[in-house]
């Protein structure tokens, strides 16, 4: 029988100003009719490349060099733009990844969606409505009629995904290629769509292509999985196989470091003996930070009800211990780590570091207080001065309470730079030179120069790919326990969470509805929330 | 409402810091401008003269009251003499408007003609040298002064392919070159504002979506990326209206047309400041409508902006 | 004249609306990979697409071509305006009559004018008034707007609002008005005429320089600054100046070729330099005349103020690139 989809070594380039860079080589794999493949990898491996290739919607500068793409046997490869057409939205389906930029900004819903029948030669206005309406209504938005009227900005993430999904499947296509299609929504909400997906699928027998970052994802909803890195293909074959027994080195770590595929032990508090300084764990207070009744609300205009961001939020972050606040997007996470780390006033509660409030603190005494509280951004490529050199924003701080003369801070930075594990040539370079992980480094590097009691880490591993994620991980671990630093770790990723921290507070929409040690959450959770949160985590067998 | 208001308020604070601005700026600091044009001994004035002079056009009280009394007859019209002609300077100004306004009437539709052609053929066209060369189009525009190009169309036109006749041409021929002078320098920076933002759009993930739908390139650049492409040019309507009084100055005096542009230009040559002062404050008040009008119409085109515009 | 084109707030508020999120973990990039380094070699070409490919490297080579002779160009006339001497050896000011109005030849490789002076001489020795002027003009617009807009974002508050009503004021009166009132005010010459074209470009500067301080302000990095104990000026100096002053390079730039187009045509209506300085729009305002007979006298002159603004636009476009 002939594969649905069938690549046949696929070798794609990209013109640059140096010359042509080959960023895919001879890839091969296929889709067998209503089967789902994961293509998976890391940012850069080329697996989105692949699937746009398929649909030949390579960006400017792309050109297939060689290879096939037999759909039901015929080769698409070489066939032009016009052919291709025909193709597109009635054979194969194109679900994206960002909901949010997907959809045109200036046209009702429902306009969108009518434009797929009428690009594939449907006329008749009223047969058109009534199936868009009928599509709107069977990927689960309610009140179809008003959806369709609606433009893309008055729909949720989640429901502006189940819109591009409504896209991709009303022509009844034989193979829907979904390119990250849930890796810019909320947990549960990833859990819908995908849901959703699979529901589609067994309805009308469609195959799927799921490109995804997330080996989760793909163990938990993909027939098989192909592994991509750097633009070939590592190692393909079924899930169970290959999750349980890859046998490529790649692979191997790809799974070992997936946060939740990984069986990992629970972190307890370690006994207050190794901590830096004995004496300060054997006083009275045995915390590094103390946070009870915060509160925050902004004005949304007048006449409006103030959104409280951050409603009665107390949590305490015991001394070289790791404290998680896990939640979705608008759960206030964020803006808490904000109040702590000081660059947001609280309406009411306190903030009590080392049994002193320090939410009121203004002018040098706010200064003074950053020395004892640093905070790491989510996006490295953001929060470096691309200006600077690597030794100069480590030094920064330093700089900035003249700690020692220009030499000795060069010494400390280099040694900085040392103790986070990068080469030490990196000094002399500048942030746009170095990799995503290697940035997050540098900037941890930074909040470690002043030797702080608490580092605020704000979805400080969020941005980066899964093998990177895992070494970071390993390296604040390490630091946490050679100095003896207390974190605060923000972070969307249960996963990510159950494996760094040592307790855990669960927030939804600006409250904390559950806390206590992971294990204790995470085995035993109270809250339905935090059921709902663990049950939406991909590949959740390993992480109770 | 609020926003309306709150639009209208600032447009009107903008105005009236431009009048106070050029109040100080070109009657109280320069001295006398009166006392300058009729001192000089050729004219032979008496003192006593020349105080009546300066009676007759206000001069001989104190500034702040001169201001109000300037403030007053601007708001109901009256923009005082012309020191040049003696005439009420809003005669001059009625009688050159007409005239102006339809050469830069005219002038803004060919400039948005020329620009939204090249910017559209210039991502439609068949070959990709073609392309080049319109996207490279405005940037030769923008690079050229306005009264060279409005000496070539004569040379060329009148005198080369003598098309256009050069003496005795009726109304609309007389106009063609002046509004093509006009429109193509004013053309460019829209048509580069249009092309970007149309690169800008058809990179964006939305249109990704509609191509794996199978629509052809033609399909989306008129369905999806035209409206968001033309969005942020309206907003440069402003500052392309004030480039078209400048324009009209250099336009009207290469093509000898009478006009504001003329009387601009005789205004600075013969230092007759009260029809400057006019023109200007005038030029002000039209570019001040003109983006409260884009300010307001904005939101209606643009659908995410409704609920701010009303929230707000 | 023309103010560079600015997306107002409005215009960027859509753009940004429309634009992806922030970075997600596996947004699949074209980052560079060694393999995909290592692979360069590549044989290129198989097909149309090939050829597709390799068409979009020749356009690369081109922008770096077109850069180069962009540069070329300006240096040339800096060479003009600083040692006029070595590009003609005949007089600017004097000519001979006998010579009047002769074509472009060899020997006047621009041709002659009415009184029979070399036109290419006369555009020699007029680069250093464009120039000088144009320079003076985009000094003055670049000190007093970048001052105004990054004190207006770095202080905010009063500040901003009163800078802001005063820049929305300069960019209420056209650009050539603004000048022309400045000139009644200071009176003609070459270097009022610079100041009048400088003080219309106020307005652009302090609104980028604003926007760029108001842009770098809210980076991570210098929240980040803040948060390891910097003070306001520290982080001014060190963070918010050196990453917002890159725009207002490339603003100046653009603006330095505004600035000749804008001197001519000052020149041209007879504001600037007085007659006989070989300023270049004076130069074609005194073509005119002979437009029937003698087209070099305003088309050449033309063609080099073209060709020069041409190449600062470019360059400006290079520079704003960097960014």
């Amino acid at each position: 029988m002939t594969a649905l989809l069938e690549l046949d070594g696929l070798d794609v380039a990209y013109a640059t100003a140096s010359g042509a860079r080959r960023v895919v080589h001879s890839v091969s794999f296929d889709v067998q009719t209503g089967e789902v493949v994961a293509l998976v990898g890391e940012s850069g491996s080329g697996k989105t490349t692949t699937s746009s290739a398929v649909l030949g919607l390579l960006p400017a500068g792309g050109r297939l060099d060689a290879g096939a793409v037999r759909l039901s046997g015929t080769d698409i490869a070489g066939w032009s733009d016009r052919r291709l057409q025909g193709v597109r939205g009635a054979r194969i389906g194109y679900i994206p990844q960002d909901p949010v930029s997907s959809l045109n900004p200036v046209r009702p819903v429902g306009v969108q969606l009518a434009d797929t029948f009428r690009i594939h030669g449907r006329r008749d206005p009223r047969d058109i409505r009534n199936c868009v309406l009928e599509l709107l209504e069977r990927v689960g938005l309610d009140d179809p009629a008003l959806r369709a009227r609606q433009y893309p900005h008055e729909l949720s993430g989640g429901m502006r995904q189940r819109v591009l999904i409504a896209n991709a499947v009303a022509l009844e296509p034989e193979l829907v290629i979904a390119d990250e299609p849930t890796s810019a929504l909320d947990v549960t909400v990833q859990r819908r769509i995908l849901d959703l997906i699979d529901e589609l699928r067994r309805e009308h027998g469609t195959a799927v292509l799921l490109v995804t970052h997330d080996l989760g994802v793909a163990a938990e909803r993909a027939e098989r999985v192909v592994v991509m890195q750097h633009g070939r293909i590592v190692e393909q074959g079924t899930t169970a196989a290959l999750l349980d027994a890859p046998t490529e080195a790649y692979t191997r770590h790809l799974v070992a470091d997936a946060p939740g595929l990984a069986e990992q032990p629970f972190r307890h508090p370690r006994p207050p003996i190794y901590l830096r300084d004995a004496g300060v764990a054997a006083a009275e207070n045995p915390f590094a930070l103390v946070a009870s009744g915060l509160s925050k609300s902004y004005s949304l205009g007048r006449g409006r009800e103030p959104f409280r961001a951050v409603d009665d939020v107390s949590f305490r972050v015991l001394r070289g211990t790791t404290h998680a606040i896990v939640g979705e997007s608008g759960s206030g996470k964020t803006t808490t780590a904000r109040i702590v780390s000081r660059f947001v006033t609280p309406d009411s509660g306190r903030v009590e570091l080392g049994g002193t409030d320090v939410t009121q603190l203004s002018g040098a005494a706010k200064r003074e207080f950053r020395r004892r509280v640093q905070l790491v951004y989510q996006n490295p490529f953001a929060s470096l001065d691309p200006r600077q050199t690597v030794a100069e924003i480590i030094a920064e701080p330093l700089r900035n309470f003249a700690v020692g003369d220009r030499r000795e801070r060069a010494v400390a930075a280099q040694r900085l730079i040392d103790r986070v594990a990068l080469p030490a040539d990196v000094a002399a370079r500048r942030p746009t030179e170095l990799s995503g992980g290697q940035r997050q480094r540098v900037a941890i590097a930074r909040a470690l120069a002043l030797e702080p009691e608490l580092v605020v880490l704000d979805e400080a591993v969020s941005a980066l790919d899964v093998t990177v994620q895992a070494r970071i991980l390993e390296l604040l671990e390490r630091l946490q326990g050679e100095l003896g630093l207390s974190y605060l770790f923000i972070s969307h990723d249960l996963a990510v969470v159950r494996r760094i921290s040592h307790s855990v507070s669960v927030m939804r929409r600006g409250r904390i509805v559950e806390s206590g040690p992971t294990e204790q959450v995470f085995r035993a959770p109270q809250h339905d929330y935090t059921r709902e949160l663990l049950d939406a985590v991909p590949g959740r067998k390993a992480i109770a | 409402m609020a926003y309306l208001a709150r639009r209208t308020g600032q447009a009107l604070l903008v105005l009236a810091i431009a009048f106070t601005a050029t109040f100080v700026l070109l009657q109280a600091l320069p001295g006398d401008a009166i006392l300058i044009k009729f001192e000089s001994p050729e004219l032979g004035l008496s003192p006593e003269q020349i105080a009546d002079i300066r009676a007759s056009y206000g001069a001989d009280v104190p500034v702040v009251q001169q201001f109000l009394h300037t403030v007053a007859g601007f708001v109901q019209g009256d923009f005082g003499y012309s020191v040049q002609y003696g005439t009420p300077v809003h005669e001059l100004v009625g009688s050159a408007l007409p005239d102006t306004l339809v050469l830069a009437g005219l002038g803004f539709l060919t400039a948005v003609l020329i620009a939204v052609a090249l910017a559209f053929l210039s991502t439609l066209a068949p070959f990709a040298w073609l392309r080049q060369a319109l996207r490279a189009l405005p940037g030769v525009f923008v690079s050229v002064p306005v009264f060279w190009l409005g000496i070539v169309l004569i040379q060329v036109f009148s005198f080369q392919l003598r098309l256009v006749p050069v003496i005795g041409a009726d109304p609309a021929q007389a106009l063609i070159l002046p509004v093509l002078t006009l429109a193509i320098p004013i053309s460019a920076p829209l048509a580069q504002i249009l092309a970007r933002s149309i690169d800008e759009v058809q990179l964006s993930p939305f249109v990704a979506v509609v191509r794996a739908k199978g629509a052809g390139p033609a399909r989306v650049l008129w369905r999806d990326v035209a409206r968001n492409a033309l969005l942020p040019a309206i907003t440069i309507a402003g500052v392309l209206i004030g480039e078209l009084i400048g324009g009209a100055v250099v336009t009207e005096t290469v093509f000898g047309r009478a006009g504001i542009g003329r009387l601009t230009e005789q205004a600075v040559a013969n230092q007759d400041v009260p029809v400057l002062q006019a023109i200007v404050i005038l030029a002000a008040l039209v570019f001040v409508l003109v983006n409260l009008a884009v300010d307001l119409v904005y939101p209606v085109l643009d659908p995410r902006l409704k609920r701010k515009a009303v929230a707000a | 004249m023309s103010a560079p084109v600015e997306i107002t707030p409005r215009a960027d508020a859509a753009a940004s609306a429309a634009s992806p999120a922030i970075a997600l973990p596996g947004v699949d990039g074209s980052v560079p990979t060694p393999a995909a380094a290592a692979a360069l070699a590549s044989p290129l070409g198989r097909g149309i697409r090939g050829i597709r490919g390799l068409r979009g490297v020749r356009a690369l080579r081109a922008q770096h071509l077109s850069l180069l002779v962009a540069w070329l160009v300006i240096a040339i006339v800096v060479a003009w305006a600083v040692v006029p001497w070595l590009f003609t050896g005949q007089d600017p000011i004097a000519g001979v009559p006998a010579e009047k109005l002769q074509g472009p030849s060899l020997a006047h490789l621009f041709g002659t004018d009415a009184i029979g002076r070399d036109l290419f001489t006369r555009v020699v020795y007029g680069a250093v008034h464009s120039l000088s002027g144009a320079f003076v003009a985009v000094t003055v617009g670049l000190v007093a707007g970048t001052l105004l807009g990054v004190l207006a974002g770095s202080l905010g508050g009063a500040v901003d609002a009163v800078v802001m009503r005063l820049v929305d004021v300069l960019l209420a009166i056209p650009g050539l008005l603004l000048a022309l009132s400045i000139i009644i005010l200071l009176g003609f010459g070459t270097v009022n005429a610079a100041i009048a074209v400088g003080v219309g470009s106020i307005a652009a500067f302090a609104r980028v320089a604003r926007s760029e301080v108001v842009r770098v302000r809210q980076a991570d990095y210098v929240e980040a600054a803040f948060g390891s104990g910097a003070r306001l000026h520290a982080v001014l100096a060190r963070h918010v100046l050196p990453n917002s002053l890159t725009a207002v390079i490339g603003l100046a730039a653009l603006q330095f070729g505004a600035a000749i187009l804008a001197i001519s045509t000052l020149g041209f209506l007879g504001y600037g330099a007085p007659p006989p300085t070989p300023e270049w729009g004076l130069l074609i305002a005194e073509g005119r005349n002979y437009v029937a007979t003698s087209w070099w006298l305003t088309v050449l002159p033309g063609l080099v103020v073209v060709v020069v603004v041409l190449s600062a636009n470019r360059i400006s476009h290079s520079l704003g690139r960097t960014r």
